[in-house]
Order: C-alpha cells, then sequence, then structure tokens
C-alpha cells in the first residue's frame, strides 16, 4: 500500500527517521531555535490533555441541554469554552449536527485538518490517501468499510477541511438513553461518530 | 505546488479504508518529536503554516506517497530550516551544529506551551464580503504553480454559500511570504452530480471552505 501506511510496516524507514530527527531535534536546540522543555510539554499536552474526551463531553452537553446545543451549532468555540474541564478550544470550531435526514462526514482531501482542540491527534486511517480520496467522492463506500450503513433515504453531507475552520460532528442521541446523566452520555460517544464514520456506542455495550 | 499528489479528493486507486484497531498515539517517539519540532518552530513566524503544508507539496510526488505522514513531516521540516537559512546543509550531514544559530524574533516557551492560548487566523476585514448565505457562486479554474486550497475536484463548478466564515489569512500569499493578505471565508456547498457527473449518488452534497478569490458569482 502507498502513503501513510503504518509505520511498523517501515522497520528500516523507521530506524533512520529516529536518527535523523535526534540529529535535527541536537541542531535546532544547540543552535537556540528550540526548547527541549517545550517540545516535551508539547507532546505531554497530546498524551495526558487532548484528546476525544474533550469531544465526547461536548457532545453529551448538547444532548440533555438543548440551550446549549443551539449555541453550539452557532459557535462551537464559544460554546465549548463556556464548559470549563479541559483546555480551551483554540480552533475557530464548527459542529454539525446529525438528524435522520442528513449525515455529517469531515474529511481534509489536501492535507489531513482535523479538530485537535477536541478530538486530539487524528488517527492514520484519518491521514491516509484511501481516506482523503475517497470520502468525497465515494462516502458510502468508505462509511461500509466502517460498518455505517445509512437509511436509504439519508443524505450525506461531506465537510471539506479546506481552510483553518474545523468540524465537529454531533451524533445522534442513542435511543434507550432517557434519564441517562451527562457523565453515562458521555461514555457512548466515541472518536469516529464525532469524524462521521461511526455511531455513538449503543446503551447496552456501553454499560458492559 | 497545486496539482501535485496531495491533492486527493477524488482520486481512484488507493484502496479500502483501513482502521488500525488500538493506535497508540503515536508509533514511535520520533513522531511525537517530530510534531513537537514543528510546532516550535512555526511558533518562531519564520514561516508559515501554509508555508510548511507548501513544503510538504513540494515534496517529489513518489516521495510523498510512499512516505508516513511523520516522515513527510519530517522531511519538509528538514527542507524548510535549510531553505530558510536557519541550518546548513552541512550541519545536517553533521548531526550537530557547527556555527551559531541566526537570530530569530520568538522562541516557543514551556510557559506559551503550558498556557496553550487562541491561535486564530481570523483578521479584521478590510472590504466587505462579496457574498451572503444563499448566493449561487461558481468556483474559478485555477492552476497556479504555488501553494492553493481550492482543491481540483472543486473548480469551476456551481455551488451555493451556506456560510460567511468571517476574514482569514489567506494561505495562496500567507505560503510563498506574500503576506496575511486576509480574504472572505465561505462555505460553499456542491451537489455529487455537479462534481462527479450524472452518475453520482444524488444523495451525496460536498462542501469547501473557499476563499473568496476562489469564487465568481453565478
Amino acid at each position: 500500500m502507498p502513503a501513510d501506511n503504518h509505520t511498523h510496516d517501515h522497520g528500516s524507514e523507521l530506524s533512520e527517521m529516529q536518527l535523523r530527527v535526534h540529529a535535527l531535534e541536537t541542531i535546532l536546540t544547540e543552535k537556540g531555535y528550540v526548547d527541549p522543555a517545550a517540545l516535551d510539554q508539547i507532546v505531554e499536552n497530546f498524551e495526558t490533555r487532548i484528546g476525544p474526551h474533550i469531544g465526547a463531553q461536548v457532545v453529551a452537553r448538547a444532548w440533555i441541554d438543548p440551550d446549549f446545543k443551539r449555541r453550539l451549532l452557532d459557535d462551537a468555540t464559544a460554546a465549548a469554552n463556556t464548559m470549563g474541564g479541559f483546555d480551551p478550544v483554540a480552533a475557530h470550531l464548527i459542529a454539525v449536527e446529525n438528524t435522520p435526514e442528513v449525515h455529517n462526514l469531515v474529511v481534509c482531501t489536501l492535507c489531513s485538518c482535523y479538530p485537535a482542540s477536541v478530538l486530539g491527534l487524528p488517527p492514520v486511517w484519518y491521514k491516509s490517501a484511501p481516506y482523503r480520496s475517497r470520502a468525497v467522492i465515494d462516502p458510502k463506500g468508505v462509511l461500509a468499510e466502517f460498518g455505517v450503513t445509512l437509511p436509504e433515504e439519508a443524505q450525506i453531507r461531506i465537510w471539506d477541511s479546506t481552510a483553518e475552520t474545523r468540524f465537529l460532528v454531533v451524533p445522534m442521541r442513542p435511543v434507550g438513553t432517557e434519564g441517562w446523566s451527562e457523565e453515562q452520555l458521555t461514555a457512548l460517544v466515541t472518536r469516529d461518530c464525532m469524524i462521521g464514520t461511526g455511531v455513538p456506542r449503543v446503551p447496552q455495550e456501553a454499560t458492559r | 505546488m497545486t496539482n501535485s499528489v496531495h491533492d486527493m479528493g477524488g482520486m481512484h486507486g488507493f484502496g479500502p479504508v483501513e482502521a488500525e484497531p488500538n493506535e497508540p498515539l503515536f508509533h514511535a517517539a520520533c513522531e511525537a518529536r517530530v510534531r513537537a519540532l514543528q510546532r516550535a518552530m512555526e511558533a518562531t513566524g519564520v514561516w508559515t503554516l501554509d508555508g510548511f503544508r507548501a513544503a510538504q507539496e513540494l515534496l517529489p510526488a513518489v516521495t510523498y506517497l510512499s512516505s508516513s505522514y511523520y516522515a513527510r513531516w519530517f522531511r519538509a521540516l528538514e527542507r524548510q530550516v535549510v531553505r530558510h537559512g536557519l541550518v546548513g546543509e552541512d550541519e545536517i550531514v553533521a548531526g550537530r551544529a557547527l556555527r551559531p544559530g541566526v537570530r530569530l524574533n520568538r522562541k516557543l516557551t514551556l510557559d506559551d506551551v503550558k498556557e496553550g492560548g487562541i491561535r486564530t487566523f481570523e483578521r479584521p476585514a478590510t472590504a466587505p464580503a462579496r457574498f451572503k448565505s444563499g448566493d449561487a457562486v461558481r468556483t474559478k479554474n485555477i492552476n497556479p504553480t504555488t501553494h492553493t486550497r481550492l482543491p481540483r475536484y472543486a473548480r469551476d463548478k456551481l455551488g451555493a454559500v451556506e456560510a460567511v466564515r468571517g476574514c482569514h489569512v489567506f494561505p495562496d500569499t500567507a505560503a510563498i511570504g506574500a503576506g496575511e493578505n486576509p480574504q472572505w471565508l465561505y462555505a460553499v456547498v456542491f451537489t455529487g452530480r455537479e462534481l462527479w457527473g450524472e452518475e453520482a449518488d444524488p444523495a451525496i452534497k460536498v462542501s469547501i471552505e473557499a476563499f473568496e478569490p476562489y469564487l465568481s458569482p453565478a
């Protein structure tokens, strides 16, 4: 397979890259351009602070609070940043809502733009040539590969992230979750359902 | 470069999308370092985010396709530090600094990273928006040899403005050191049939985020 196959399939490429990356970091540090402590913190933020748990909290809040959902769909950055409990959303975030009539799917055909503030780092498949090439022309085929089938009459809306606007899909709240707490609902929200390549966990699955 | 292999929307032949179960955040420590290095170097302001994207697009097509995501970032990063005169080719070969660095205006600190902060590409408008929601527009047929964010599949297509996003840094100029040149940004939506022909699935709509210079009234 071509681009973006998993790097562990390219052992020699990886070890060569490790050496070259280490050398470049040494040079940039010695020349005073970068601070290794800042680099460590960037990595630590991704490892411990930023991830899809943030987006899941936003979605669950939208499911239980209609006023929050209205504000989220109007200005997602502002609405998310009223919640607290996570680092402020830095991006120009746009929330798009799935309905029985419309299913939303997010892609970046030109590179791999992704709503990192609320989902963390993208998975390899999101950055891969198969996804970037096909999401806009064969979204049903792509969804089928993720095991997602939509009702015959559903429209599919694809959002190509060609600028510095970032998209968060608000999936439909699963049936059978009436009366659930925000925390219980958060556990149903997967990363993929906020990209549009998945649907939330079904309640039985979540309570197992 | 605009018409290079990075512009993948609508291409065939790359095979199925394969998700990796229990995928780790990084597949090797060096991937994390590459991501952090690019973030720190971008913060110096020597190049822009779009300049970094353009550097990846300038990689030979075969290299672009055969490299992992972070290998591509690394190659582009190495290219940028040399091209902008921050590091010598001899230093890359030596694997260490052979002379002091040039003076830069900014350096990303630990406090900067801890604080996070809003990173916005929105800028004050210098002219009124030319289009409004509901307007019919046709994307231009442009083929610049420099960076653009108008994908090939969405050129010379009839669409509708769905939202006005504000005035944003214009990638086409920001990438080549020609300034932020802020432009109005719109969500423009197309039918699947407009993009892919009469055989296309009528249930599909695709939108791009289009800068005003990409659009003509229709």
